[in-house]
């Protein structure tokens, strides 16, 4: 076993934490003009007036991995991966009300 | 190691068409995709469904495969015969992307030979390591404040012999102070190593915050039950609240009611901006087992006219 003891930093994927479109591509191993078409699917949503100054949040890496993994396991294209991408948010926060309404009412 | 039933993995019959088993991947790979199902074991079971499919989709593995006979059943110990793929060529009938190193020993013991000679001629010299990603619990404390997590990680790698060996590493690793659930870290370079020329992969952290027994946590605000009594939700009072900042000093308003909710904003995880805490009044009954109590009881029995059930027009 290795054991390192030095402390490692990561980034961050927040909303304060934002890559370019080299950064993220680089990150995705994927072309630029893939991650151009999420954007025009409308999967991702930088900031910036134009491409050559586009900004994208740290949650838009988990959503392009994402997006990468239904394409290739699943066949999906990018318009059902979108769906998908909202569909599962929306769960995500219905689950979550459950949880609380459900944690909440054996007490009452 | 143990003998895997593909076909009962797949759910399909021993003659299934390719097209049936196609169907049959298909909505199993949906079922358990790990992005999409929040099932218990999904992306345990996602594995073996798409190591099934690697098998029994390509009709050179399937049939050197079914060669090894029915009388195996799943979970039995296994040792592949000696010779039992002479006749076959594996000449890359399709190997999808899928994750080689996450196949079974069953699977590698078969296959595995031949399986990585194919990858590897397939692809270029100088490639990217994997991502890796791992998943970090940690307590709404170390949210708050941040704290220092020591996380041990098992990676499976070739060995010089070109064997499947797994390794552990031990990281430490900074949590920044303010993270919510579901966020994730990104360190770079983290991941697998690269071949040739290429860099290593990054290591993606996701983080959870474990439940806590006082607070529930939503985004960045805090949600809190306080208990109060009867007298200081109808008079007013001002009462102690625990926070995971501290104790503070709240004042309830009177003519409060149960579930009435109060916000004490900033108080929740920090951040840009910071989560609120929200405390939900739950008023709390004095228990009637004295005299005492129960004479003050009768009392508002007798003083008050208070029907609890007016609402219902009973």
């Amino acid at each position: 076993m290795n054991i390192r003891e030095e402390i490692l930093t990561g980034l961050l994927l927040d909303e304060e934490s934002t890559l370019t479109l080299g950064e993220l591509s680089r990150a995705c191993t994927a072309h630029a003009e893939w991650i151009i078409e999420l954007v025009d699917e409308g999967i991702l949503e930088p900031i910036g007036s134009d491409i050559a100054h586009w900004r994208f949040s740290g949650a838009s890496l988990h959503r392009a991995h994402t997006t990468m993994r239904l394409q290739r396991d699943l066949g999906i294209n990018l318009a059902g991966a979108a769906l998908v991408l909202d569909l599962v948010e929306e769960i995500e926060t219905l689950r979550s009300q459950l949880q609380v309404l459900n944690r909440r009412s054996p007490g009452n | 190691m143990e003998y895997k039933d593909y076909y009962k993995i797949m759910g399909v019959k021993k003659e299934a068409t390719q097209d049936e088993i196609k169907r049959a991947y298909r909505k199993l790979a949906r079922k358990y995709h790990p992005d999409v199902s929040k099932e218990e074991g999904a992306e345990e079971k996602f594995k073996q469904v798409g190591e099934a499919y690697e098998v029994l989709k390509d009709p050179e593995k399937r049939a050197a495969y079914d060669q090894l006979g029915s009388n195996w059943k799943a979970g039995q110990d296994f040792k592949p015969p000696p010779d039992w793929d002479a006749g076959f060529e594996f000449s890359g009938g399709g190997f999808t992307d899928g994750d080689a190193s996450a196949y079974s020993d069953f699977f590698e013991s078969l296959f595995g030979h031949d399986f990585s000679r194919a990858r590897s001629s397939q692809r270029p010299f100088h490639a990217r390591g994997e991502d890796h990603h791992a998943k970090v619990s940690i307590d709404l404390e170390d949210a708050f404040h941040g704290a220092t997590r020591s996380i041990t990680l098992r990676t499976p790698e070739l060995d010089e012999k070109g064997r499947l060996i797994t390794r552990e590493r031990t990281l430490n690793v900074r949590i920044p102070k303010g993270v919510k659930s579901g966020q994730r870290i990104r360190l770079a370079g983290q991941g697998a190593a690269g071949s040739g020329k290429g860099g290593s992969g990054d290591l993606y952290l996701q983080i959870e915050i474990k439940p806590h027994p006082l607070y529930r946590v939503e985004g960045r605000d805090i949600y809190l039950d306080l208990p109060v009594a009867p007298w200081e939700a109808a008079l007013g009072a001002k009462v102690k609240v625990p926070t995971p900042g501290g104790v503070v000093d709240l004042k309830i308003p009177a003519g409060s009611v149960s579930g009435h909710k109060l916000r004490l904003k900033g108080r929740g995880i920090p951040g840009k901006p910071a989560g609120d805490l929200y405390v939900i009044l739950q008023i709390t009954l004095p228990p009637a087992e004295s005299d005492q109590a129960r004479a003050l009881y009768r009392k508002m029995e007798q003083e008050l006219a208070f029907n609890p059930r007016a609402k219902l027009g009973v």
